[in-house]
């Protein structure tokens, strides 16, 4: 029953799906805490950047974002990502691309919710007994804002896992595209969705239960 | 303005922000500038290029029929979405284990997977077991992938509508003698689903936004796969894109603009029980339990 897998590569495909939630997972994070510290900090043109940032990315749909990576970006501009002649390492370069700069903007405003959970009375009250601005962070708003963002990015990366799919609409030889290769050539379509929506189950729940889990222990009782 | 990060500022701090704007004005010209001039190597700047969109046959013949399409199956898929999804929800929230355990696990699961996934799976299933013409399938595809997924998504916005109202509303209810099936739709059901139009108006705009992946993938004419045909007419790929993507942005800013409102003014209300769902609790973990809470989770997807 289970001969039809031969012959593909099922735990590649997999594996490639895992690459990029993790690569583009890393770069979000960082873009997303950047255009955070932007959107609160006390400079009116940094915020106003980063809310038109977010603004007009959550609302382009990711398919939009991942097409143009490749037919724009890539095809009329001309990156390559250092991947010239690699079409398979520079698509899913393009990819990682594309949903880094997606997430970016769940991930800002999971961390700014984060920062927007902590009363203005404990940096207040911090201030009002002599820290600075550096140890303000360090020691209470940052410990505190850190814990209630667990949950919120959890959710995202979870998106994430299931937005790699995307990926296939510009040739990433991700699960979604096998999957597709696979139910157009064989017979079993039941029993090979199955077996692909297991996987993503097996991708996104535990890591959710998981995050889910440590969330909820770290957050801060108010 | 004073916010938990730093006070109103003083007169050091004012004439630092003063440099940080300086220089942040420099980057971003340093960075505009860049994409004109790589716009302008490529030729993307070229009028005959952007002309198009000024004349009415390039959005007559591929952008608003594209746009139609975008419209009509996220239409279809909320309004089928809606009413299984408020089945879902409800069972999750009944007495019976026999009936609340499958519930979960079916929304569980259909949240799990990727909407992509159930949209490939459906359109082979309609090719394979149905006689669905070729002509309708993709659409047909798209609307049952994304209804199996927000059918689940607006089961949890359902509980968490339910969830988010006092409880003295049930215990009324059942005070007064009112059965459970009573009590669900007379009491409970009609003061959710003011609670949670905010949240299921927001949830529209992810629909629309994975109506794309049909056009990518499926060879759904709607806007995305629009831009191609128009693009490949008119050779303007980075212009088509710039325009398709201003399309998007403003009718997904204007559903969210309208969520927002709804939530306010809901919320200013008197005539209800008070209980509102933020714009933003689709995709949440865990529903908000108690009424009137703003849970800022990320809507992400």
């Amino acid at each position: 029953m289970f001969d039809i897998f031969e012959g593909y590569d099922l735990l590649g495909a997999f594996w490639i799906t895992v690459k990029l939630t993790v690569f583009s997972g890393i770069g979000a994070l960082v873009l997303g805490t950047v255009l955070a510290a932007m959107r609160v900090s006390p400079v009116p043109l940094m915020r106003g950047f980063a809310t038109v940032y977010v603004n007009v990315v959550r609302n382009i749909p990711l398919t939009v974002i991942i097409v143009f990576c490749s037919l724009g970006l890539s095809n009329i501009f001309g990156v390559t990502l250092g991947a010239a002649d690699d079409f398979e390492e520079l698509a899913f370069r393009l990819a990682v691309l594309g949903l880094a700069a997606y997430t970016a903007v769940f991930v800002c405003e999971a961390v700014r919710s984060g920062i927007n959970t902590v009363p203005v009375g404990q940096a207040e009250a911090a201030r009002a007994i002599g820290l600075s601005f550096t140890q303000v962070l360090r020691h209470i708003v940052l410990p505190q804002a850190f814990r209630s963002v667990i949950g919120p990015l959890t959710n995202v990366l979870i998106a994430l896992t299931k937005n790699t799919t995307v990926a296939s609409a510009i040739g990433v030889a991700e699960a979604a595209l096998l999957m597709k290769e696979m139910i157009e050539n064989e017979a079993q379509l039941l029993l090979i969705s199955a077996v692909f929506a297991l996987g993503f189950v097996i991708l996104t729940l535990p890591t959710g239960l998981f995050l889910g889990w440590v969330g909820k222990r770290m957050a801060v009782k108010r | 303005m004073t916010s938990v990060l730093y006070d109103a500022p003083g007169p050091r701090a004012k004439r630092r922000n003063i440099f940080y704007t300086v220089a942040f004005v420099v980057l971003l010209a340093l960075g505009v500038w860049w994409i004109f001039s790589v716009m302008g190597d490529k030729g993307q700047l070229e009028w005959s290029l952007w002309e198009p969109f000024v004349t009415a046959q390039a959005w007559t013949t591929y952008l608003l029929p594209g746009l139609g399409n975008t419209l009509k199956a996220a239409a279809l898929s909320l309004v089928i979405a809606l009413p299984l999804g408020a089945v879902f929800g409800i069972a999750r929230m009944s007495d019976h284990r026999w009936v609340r355990v499958p519930a979960g696990v079916i929304v569980e699961f259909f949240r799990a997977i990727p909407v992509l996934l159930l949209m490939l799976f459906a359109n082979e299933f309609y090719s394979a077991y149905t006689g669905v013409s070729t002509d309708v399938r993709p659409l047909y595809a798209v609307v049952t992938g994304l209804v199996l997924y927000n059918a689940s998504v607006i089961a949890e916005i359902v509980r968490a509508g339910i969830l988010s109202l006092p409880k003295g509303q049930s215990e009324a209810a059942k005070a007064i003698g009112l059965r459970k099936g009573q009590t669900m739709t007379s009491i409970l059901l009609p003061q959710a689903v003011t609670a949670m139009l905010p949240a299921l108006v927001s949830q529209l705009v992810v629909i629309v936004k994975d109506t794309t992946l049909g056009g990518a993938l499926l060879a759904f004419p709607e806007l995305l796969n629009a831009r191609g045909t128009l693009a490949a007419n008119y050779a303007n790929v980075i212009p088509s894109f710039i325009i398709v993507a201003i399309i998007f942005i403003i009718l997904n800013l204007m559903l969210t603009t309208f969520a927002s409102w709804l939530e306010r003014r809901l919320r200013r209300a008197k005539r209800s029980s008070g209980a509102v769902l933020a714009a933003d609790t689709a995709g949440a973990e865990e529903p908000v339990a108690e009424p009137g809470v703003k849970t800022d989770d990320g809507r992400a997807t």
